[in-house]
């Protein structure tokens, strides 16, 4: 089975800065991936050249075989790719069910003629209602997105993530800014959709959760993979180790 | 009716299609327009030329919507590149361009305008129910497109273009699409203003008339298909109804656009959702 997403060789720099030096990586599906590395590794470069917000200066971006190192975030949302921002970004003015069900609607909205041809939502609302049931989002529907608080924005990010029916979804630091008991619950969310045979990349600065849930950990250092495996034996690595001294995750991890 | 009344009914059925056109644009999309009477403009030189050549009204709705929908797509391109604030700056610019161009073609009548534009032979009354026609038409299709996929996607992209992109929806396409439609129906109202006046001159298509549609839209309820149609009829009427309103429209309008905007944002729309709201309590 080819990967669902596949990084080339894939670089780009800023000025004299090498952001990313030629990271090549390949999620297959239903894989579960935490991608970590110290402040300045790279990973948000690296999550914005997925995501389609930068071009790298050379390699390439694939997605379910298809090549999209060209391509804008849109098309490669319909190639398969999820995205869930890290600062949360709900159609605040729609309500929670409006936000799931545009995203659930992602056949219609393929080109505007379509949509404008389009107009029934039945049953997009109901699998948006299910898809808000399973990230524990029941009863929220009819509230202005907005009103929510942050942990309930995280949730609904996820929600939209799921509803475009994805192959693989990034989450972007889907745990940060909540409190332990929502990280935990979140956390436990997001296991539940690699459950469902999803291929999952979590890049996430709490390295406890990405250790209870991953199954192979990415680990990023001055733009380069330095580690890539099995969580515990990655963590293990001397190269790895060192990359994450005085930086204290190590031991919050082990402990 | 009277010729009066009649002439009434023909401007304000225009008003109306303009206002909820670039409702469309403003409103719906969230692309914000200061230059909506270019595009009524070029709608109606279109006309009068086509109606010069061929006197065949239908080629002349026809002429009118296509010059005013190619137009907007270009000017479309323009919201691709730049941001709200700056699109509202470009579209001033289009504008006086349109002004500006028109005003030194000898084949456009220059300072002159087009007059002797031949009748549609339909009478003043048959113009002023095919204006209403329109006019009706126009304000079903906005209520349609509003209801539709696209008004969904409108309303995405209008709020958060990266975000609406993460759920696949191709921000650009989407408002040129409102540019392609706003315009295209901007251009019909002035091949309806061709018709009706029989003479043009290009200071009917000026910035200020832009700035009085953008009013109506604000005043009516940004994004309201009713409320904006409801007040492009109330400030057609108005400085009929009241002398000192005529005397002073822009005063009066420009009075009226900073009191919705500071007192009621949402606009008529708003407040009367809020007064059906408060009846439903009691």
């Amino acid at each position: 089975m080819s990967a669902v997403l596949q990084l080339d060789d894939v670089a780009i720099h800023f000025g004299g800065v090498q952001a990313v030096a030629g990271v090549s990586l390949a999620v297959e599906g239903g894989e579960f991936v935490g991608l970590i590395g110290p402040n300045g590794a790279g990973k948000t470069t690296l999550i914005r050249i997925i995501a389609g917000l930068l071009r790298p200066d050379r390699g390439r971006v694939m997605l379910a075989g298809a090549d999209v190192t060209n391509a804008p975030t849109a098309t490669r949302v319909r190639r398969g790719l999820a995205l869930t921002h890290q600062v949360v970004r709900p159609f605040r003015e729609m309500t929670v069910l409006d936000n799931v069900v545009l995203a659930a609607g992602i056949e219609h909205t393929s080109s505007p003629l379509r949509a404008l041809l389009s107009i029934n939502r039945r049953r997009e609302s109901e699998r948006a209602a299910e898809i808000l049931a399973s990230v524990g989002l029941a009863g929220t529907e009819r509230k202005l997105a907005g009103a929510l608080p942050l942990g309930q924005l995280k949730r609904l990010e996820l929600a939209r993530g799921l509803a475009v029916d994805p192959k693989v979804i990034l989450l972007d630091e889907p745990l940060a800014g909540l409190n332990h008991t929502e990280a935990s619950k979140q956390a436990e969310t997001i296991a539940d959709v690699h459950r469902r045979g999803l291929a999952v990349v979590l890049v996430e600065h709490n390295l406890e959760e990405v250790m209870r849930n991953c199954r192979r950990l990415v680990v990023l250092n001055n733009g380069q993979v330095i580690g890539d495996g099995e969580p515990r034996t990655v963590m293990a690595d001397p190269v790895v180790h060192d990359a994450y001294v005085g930086s204290g995750m190590v031991r919050h991890a082990e402990a | 009716m009277s010729a009066y009344g009649i002439s009434l009914v023909s401007i304000a059925g225009i008003n109306v299609i303009l206002a909820v056109s670039l409702n469309i644009i403003s409103g719906f999309c969230g692309q914000i327009s200061l230059g909506h009477a270019a595009f009524f403009g070029a709608g109606a030189y279109a006309a009068a030329l086509t109606m010069i050549a061929t006197a065949n009204v239908p080629l002349a709705l026809l002429a009118a919507l296509i010059m005013g929908c190619a137009l907007g797509i270009v000017v479309g391109f323009a919201s691709l590149r730049v941001r709200s604030d700056f699109l509202a700056v470009t579209t001033i610019g289009v504008n006086f361009l349109f002004v500006g161009f028109v005003r030194k073609q000898g084949w456009l009548g220059g300072e002159m305008g087009i007059s002797g534009i031949p009748a549609t032979g339909l009478g003043a009354t048959g113009n002023a129910i095919l204006i209403v026609v329109l006019a009706c038409l126009a304000i079903a299709f906005s209520l349609y497109m509003s209801r539709s996929w696209m008004g969904f996607a409108f309303r995405a992209v209008g709020e958060d273009e990266s975000a609406a992109a993460t759920l696949g929806i191709n921000a650009g396409a989407y408002k040129l699409a409102a540019f392609g439609v706003g315009t295209a129906l901007a251009g019909l109202a002035g091949a309806l203003y061709t018709f009706f006046t029989q003479f043009i001159t290009v200071d009917s298509f000026d910035f200020v008339f832009s700035v009085m549609l953008l009013a109506m839209v604000v005043i009516g309820g940004v994004g309201s298909t009713w409320g904006v149609a409801v007040a492009a009829v109330g400030l057609t009427l108005l400085p009929e109804a009241i002398r000192f309103v005529n005397d002073y429209r822009l005063l009066v309008f420009g009075g009226l656009l900073v009191l919705v905007i500071r007192l009621a944002p949402g606009g008529l729309a708003a407040l009367t959702r809020n007064l059906f709201a408060r009846g439903k309590q009691v």
